[in-house]
């Protein structure tokens, strides 16, 4: 009990906690989930997880891209999670810069989260869409957010949508 | 003005006895006895240190816990969840549906350890046969005797949770209502987890400022002395706008906090700062490119505004008006910013005439006359606050008649105490400021107390207190569900 210290996980406890989430997401990801863990295993501060729009959603036969970032805070501080690439859902929760808005990303986040549990939120999130559109003040948000969007305030009206 | 009449305080105040210490709360604490002030039209209040507020929060825990037997630190979080107020958890925990209070409050039911009615994550144990557990946050599998949570049964390592707590503290400021680290779990940490989890002082010295201020700040009863680098607080009986004065002699409004404000009501003290802000670039450009005449009336000319025809000449002749009230308010605040070098000057004065043969007793009006200048002052400022609202009425006309009186009476006083002294002049000139500061005094008194009687009687009528719409609240309400609040 006494060699544990204050602050965050040291770096030996950092790197086995994320080692074994990307076992784990590589083992037994949800379905239309793939991580790059050749890239993962490089630099596991950052890594790609590509994701397939679900069979019977608005979303199928898309692919999208998300990146994860992990701070030396992590899991205490959340993940900075955005869609890369070409092609961005659209979404009334995700921006066309890739920001996305959702709880468990920032106020609601808990170090028991993973990067399997925000996958399958974001799953989830996507085949639940009624209406493919872009946030009502998307325009106005892209030209004034900061680059990280764990620096947005978000307000979280309703997350069945 | 104080007095040692504790009589008041024994339904609060449990003195220093200690008894059996169901309480642990993990501050500690000096014995005190707290001083009771009082204003001089009878408004109680006292003036608590930083300690003495520790103490304030350990005995309200105490006399909660002398009647309802639950863990001090469930206390705590109950009292809390109700800004403070005893009675109210008092009633609700004996007239209400207590599994709901418990829930409310966010913590476990200590009567009813296993009942989970709410729809909380149920914890599931990656416990092994062999006495050890894995914990979710670092994945690291344990000795059970490492693990630990609280009573909703979430358990992570000692490590993670010292670490997750320290987060909390110190990259949120989040001291009363750290959540279980589980998710979707919403039972409080409670302090004495907190204080047994972590290690480093630094983080526990937060931790104590972060609950000390929660509760200063859901306590109805007290108010930070908003003075800045002050670290006292009010405590009061009941809330009212009233006037009380800090060890630091700051003296402020209970029920706003801002500066004492008499005659004006907060609210439209409010209102006035409020919109002072929202126009001061607009003022600034304004007082610095217009000439305003100054002191040569106390009144707005109605008469200009009535002529204004067309949009742009009503909205310039409303700007027009409030600049007017906002000119003069500026002019006092300005005025009573020097206030200490005024003090400076006048003391000056006073040992200078101490030198040519006056006693002590006999230059002290000096100081009595700048303490009622500043006096003055103050009320004049914010009559013109309350002047910008009112409605013109026969009231309202004698009100300003007032306000007029005492304006020129204040700057006569403020001229005499300008002038200079001389051994030869000193008896007129004394007789002279002595009058005046009375009659101020005096004036004073009445525009108030005229004041208070319209309040009573209902004699003020107000102009509209809506703000005009700015450019945000003209913009189209989106009900959208993920409106970002970009700051
Ligand atoms: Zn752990
Ligand atoms: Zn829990
Ligand atoms: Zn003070
Ligand atoms: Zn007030």
């Amino acid at each position: 009990m006494q060699s544990l210290k204050a602050g965050h996980l040291d770096a030996s406890r950092w790197e086995r906690r994320l080692q074994k989430e990307l076992m784990s997401l590589m083992k037994e990801p949800p379905p239309g989930v793939e991580v790059d863990g050749d890239q993962a295993e490089q630099n596991l501060s950052l890594w790609t997880v590509h994701m397939k729009g679900a069979e019977g959603t608005l979303y199928e036969g898309e692919s999208f891209q998300l990146q994860f970032k992990f701070s030396p805070k992590y899991p205490f501080d959340s993940p900075e999670v955005t869609f890369i690439g070409s092609n961005i859902p659209v979404h009334p929760h995700v921006y066309s810069n890739g920001h996305i808005c959702l709880s468990i990303l920032t106020d609601d986040w808990s170090p028991a989260l993973s990067v399997q549990s925000v996958c399958l939120s974001i799953v989830s999130m996507l085949s639940s869409c009624k209406e493919k559109k872009r946030p009502p003040d998307n325009s106005f948000y892209v030209k004034t957010c900061n680059k990280n969007p764990k620096k947005t305030k978000w307000w979280y009206h309703d997350d069945s949508v | 003005m104080d007095s040692e009449d504790e009589t008041l305080y024994d339904e609060v105040d449990s003195g220093n006895e200690s008894s059996g210490d169901e309480v642990d709360f993990p501050m500690e604490v000096e014995g005190n006895n707290p001083r009771e002030r009082q204003s001089e039209d009878d408004y109680p209040f006292e003036v608590l240190s930083t300690e003495e507020i520790v103490q304030h929060m350990v005995d309200s825990i105490k006399e909660v816990n002398m009647v309802v037997e639950i863990p001090a630190t469930t206390t705590r979080i109950l009292l809390n969840h109700f800004r403070w107020d005893k009675e109210k958890l008092m009633e609700r925990f004996y007239d209400g549906d207590q599994e709901q209070l418990f829930a409310e409050a966010r913590v476990i039911n200590p009567f009813n350890r296993n009942s989970q009615v709410i729809n909380r994550p149920k914890p599931n144990r990656r416990q092994s046969t062999s006495g050890t557990e894995e914990c979710e946050i670092c994945f690291t599998v344990l000795p059970n005797s490492l693990l630990t949570g609280l009573e909703c049964g979430h358990r992570f390592c000692m490590g993670c949770w010292c670490e997750y707590l320290t987060t909390k503290i110190m990259e949120e400021g989040v001291g009363q209502t750290i959540a279980c680290a589980a998710h979707g779990c919403d039972i409080l940490v409670d302090d004495a987890s907190v204080m047994r989890l972590v290690k480093d002082s630094k983080v526990k010295l937060k931790y104590q400022h972060l609950i000390t201020n929660s509760f200063v700040e859901c306590n109805r009863l007290l108010r930070w002395c908003p003075s800045p680098d002050c670290n006292n607080a009010v405590r009061v009986h009941y809330v009212d706008a009233r006037a009380v004065q800090c060890k630091c002699q700051h003296v402020f409004c209970f029920q706003c906090g801002e500066s004492w404000h008499d005659p004006v009501k907060c609210h439209l003290l409010r209102h006035w700062i409020k919109k002072c802000d929202d126009d001061s670039e607009t003022s600034n450009w304004i007082a610095a490119n217009t000439k305003v005449s100054q002191y040569n009336c106390n009144r707005y000319d109605e008469e200009e505004a009535k002529v204004a025809r067309g949009a742009q000449e009503k909205s310039r002749a409303a700007l027009q008006r409030y600049l007017f009230y906002c000119n003069r308010y500026m002019n006092h605040m300005q005025s009573l910013k020097f206030e200490h070098k005024l003090y400076a000057s006048v003391k000056e004065k006073m040992e200078e005439m101490q030198q040519h043969n006056m006693s002590w007793i006999e230059v002290q009006f000096l100081k009595k006359a700048v303490d009622i200048l500043c006096q003055c002052r103050q009320t004049l400022m914010y009559t013109y606050v309350f002047a910008y609202y009112l409605r013109k009425n026969n009231q309202s006309v004698l009100f300003e008649d007032n306000q007029k009186d005492l304006e020129s009476a204040t700057e006569k006083l403020s001229e005499y105490l300008e002038r200079e002294i001389t051994s030869e002049n000193l008896a007129d000139i004394k007789q002279k400021v002595q009058d005046k500061y009375r009659y101020c005094e005096s004036r004073r008194k009445v525009l108030l107390e005229h004041v208070h009687e319209g309040y009573e009687k209902d004699w003020w009528d107000y102009n509209e207190t809506d703000s005009k719409p700015n450019a945000m609240a003209r913009l189209p309400v989106i009900e959208h569900p993920a409106r970002p609040n970009n700051n």
